[in-house]
């Protein structure tokens, strides 16, 4: 199933809409709390804080130290700096449902 | 932050709507970012990230108590790049 315009990519306006049919909210609510729902996990990561939605997965923080690395047009040796960066953890529910989908799909192509 | 905190705080920004259409929000929009995640469609939010899913090709794997060699079939994996917005606001270094 695919949801509003876009077929090949699932957008927040795509979120919204749902959030219309299936919540019963406004346009203008639903388009509000969609940013909202981002805007609440990209401020809990600003602060430092990690995020676990469960069924779905983990938002967490690493921080990484400065590594040398270079520019790979010149060549030339640039340090990388220190920096915190985001990563997701799937949860074995996400997995499980990506998996399924794909075993039964390649199932079928084996079937033809 | 857990989901029940961050319906917490949604339900807190939006005083005119009913307490449980957060929750309903909530759900509504995690349901459906793991259901076109697991269908093959990537997920773009501008400002915060996009969902993909990455290829693992076939490898032969071993049973960690047994030893014997099993064949890992190839699957596909989420994964999750940070959007500009994100990764700017969470490097306390930059």
């Amino acid at each position: 199933m695919q949801y509003g315009t876009s077929t090949l990519t699932l957008t927040k306006a795509d979120l919204a809409d749902l959030l219309f049919d299936k919540v019963g909210l406004n346009k203008r609510e639903a388009k509000d709390m969609v940013e909202a729902f981002f805007d609440e996990i990209r401020s809990s990561l600003a602060d430092g804080d990690a995020v676990k939605l469960s069924g779905f997965g983990n938002f967490q923080l690493r921080d990484k130290p400065q590594r040398p690395g270079r520019n790979p047009k010149t060549g030339e040796e640039i340090p990388i700096s220190a920096r915190r960066v985001v990563t997701f953890h799937a949860s074995q529910k996400l997995k499980g449902m990506v998996e399924d989908h794909y075993a039964k799909h390649s199932q079928r192509h084996s079937q033809q | 932050m857990t989901k029940s905190e961050l319906i917490a705080k949604l339900t807190a920004r939006y005083p005119q709507l009913v307490a449980k259409d957060a929750e309903l929000a909530v759900k509504t929009i995690l349901d459906a970012m793991a259901k076109s995640l697991s269908q093959g469609q990537r997920i773009e939010i501008r400002g915060f990230g996009s969902f993909d899913l990455n290829y693992r090709p076939p490898r032969m794997g071993r049973n960690p108590k047994s030893g014997t060699k099993v064949e890992v079939p190839e699957k596909f994996v989420p994964h999750f790049k940070a959007g500009k917005e994100l990764r700017e606001r969470v490097d306390v270094n930059a």
